[in-house]
Parts: C-alpha cells; sequence; structure tokens
C-alpha cells in the first residue's frame, strides 16, 4: 500500500471521526435545550480544529512508518487525487447553493453553518472513498 | 479481480523472457512505484501514453507488443 493510498485512508477516518464526536456533542446539548439555542460553535471550531491537526500528524505518522519504497508519488497517485478531488467537489457547490438558499430565507445561523460544516465533511468523505475504491478496484 | 480498463498488456510475460525483471526494479526504471506497475498488470490502471512507451522501451518492444485495447489482440 503506498503512502498516498495510507493517507486517503486516514483521512477518511479523521473526517468521519471528527464530525461525529461534533455530532454527538451538539446532539447531547440539544437534549435540553432547542437545537438551534445549541452553542454549536466551540464544537465545531474544535471539530474543524482538530481534524486538520489530525490529518497532519497522521500524514506525517505515516510517512515515518512506511517502507522508502513506498513513499514516492507517482503519475497514478496524481491521477487518482485529482478524481477524487472532482468528486468531492460537488458537495461543495451542494453546500455552497444550500448556504445561500439559508441566507436568503433568513434562516438561524445555526442551520447556516452545519450545512456547509455537513457539505465539507460530505466532500471529504466522498473524496476520500473515492480514492480508496480507485486505488483498490482501479480505474 | 475486475478488471476496471480495455486495455490489456503482456508485461507479466514480457518480465518473465527478459530475466525475470522484477516488477520492483520495472517500477524503479520508469519512475513510478511498484503498486502502479501491479495495477498496470492487473488492468486496473490504464498508464498514460508516456508511461505506457516507457514500459515498451524498458522491453525494447514496439507499443503494440506490450498493450492492446479491447478485441485489438489476436
Amino acid at each position: 500500500m503506498t503512502l498516498e493510498e495510507r493517507r486517503s485512508w486516514a483521512f477518511l477516518a479523521v473526517a468521519v471521526v471528527a464530525y461525529g464526536v461534533y455530532l454527538a456533542t451538539v446532539l447531547a446539548r440539544a437534549a435540553s435545550a432547542p437545537l438551534v439555542d445549541v452553542d454549536y460553535v466551540p464544537a465545531m471550531l474544535w471539530s474543524i480544529g482538530s481534524s486538520i491537526v489530525a490529518g497532519i500528524v497522521l500524514g506525517i505518522v505515516l510517512g515515518i512508518f512506511t517502507p522508502r519504497r513506498d513513499q514516492p508519488k507517482d503519475v497514478r497517485d496524481r491521477d487518482i487525487a485529482r478524481l477524487g478531488e472532482r468528486v468531492g467537489q460537488s458537495f461543495l457547490v451542494v453546500g455552497g447553493v444550500a448556504a445561500l438558499l439559508l441566507s436568503i430565507t433568513e434562516a438561524p445561523y445555526f442551520y447556516i453553518a452545519n450545512v456547509v460544516y455537513l457539505c465539507f465533511v460530505l466532500s471529504a468523505v466522498l473524496g476520500s472513498v473515492t480514492r480508496v475504491v480507485v486505488y483498490r478496484r482501479g480505474f | 479481480m475486475v478488471k476496471a480498463t480495455s486495455v490489456t498488456n503482456n508485461i507479466r510475460a514480457l518480465r518473465a523472457a527478459n530475466g525475470d525483471i522484477t516488477q520492483a526494479s520495472l517500477a524503479e526504471r520508469i519512475g513510478v512505484t511498484r503498486q502502479t506497475i501491479i495495477a498496470i498488470e492487473q488492468g486496473r490502471y490504464s498508464p498514460s501514453l508516456e508511461v505506457a512507451f516507457q514500459i515498451a522501451h524498458v522491453f525494447g518492444v514496439p507499443l503494440d507488443d506490450v498493450f492492446h485495447y479491447g478485441g485489438s489482440h489476436s
């Protein structure tokens, strides 16, 4: 398994875990207050910040523990990375459009922020899943 | 094994016919990873034209002797 494939698995895991923890935190707080009144901002910032840090740290750790022969990035890795980015971008567009519509309708900030964050996560997950599947099954 | 491409190849046979060149050695000579050679051999990745020519060059044969598309292989 090349370093880039390992990193794809790592980014997928980080995105899922970070969002899962955020969702659990917000839903737990929503048990005692209406959803739109939940103080979601600190949890969201922690979730985004920790996923960025975890992604960087995991990338470095994987680089240290991956055999040297599996470390170089070649033309196939770049092709797969491009495909993953293209697939993931669809959700960024969906998130942007959803945030626009929510803003126009003057929806609470809670929904605007969360739909954007959800689409960021779905973009990362879809892009990572695409890369992992393509590494395994080919294209 | 899933065949993700219509491009087939004789790389495995050519490696054997040329002194059992290893996948790692072939990968090193054309500047890709061993996993990429494995993926190409198994039909899971269609290489770029440049990589295809580089592989043919290593074996000293025309491109047609290495790669075949769809039903073009006789």
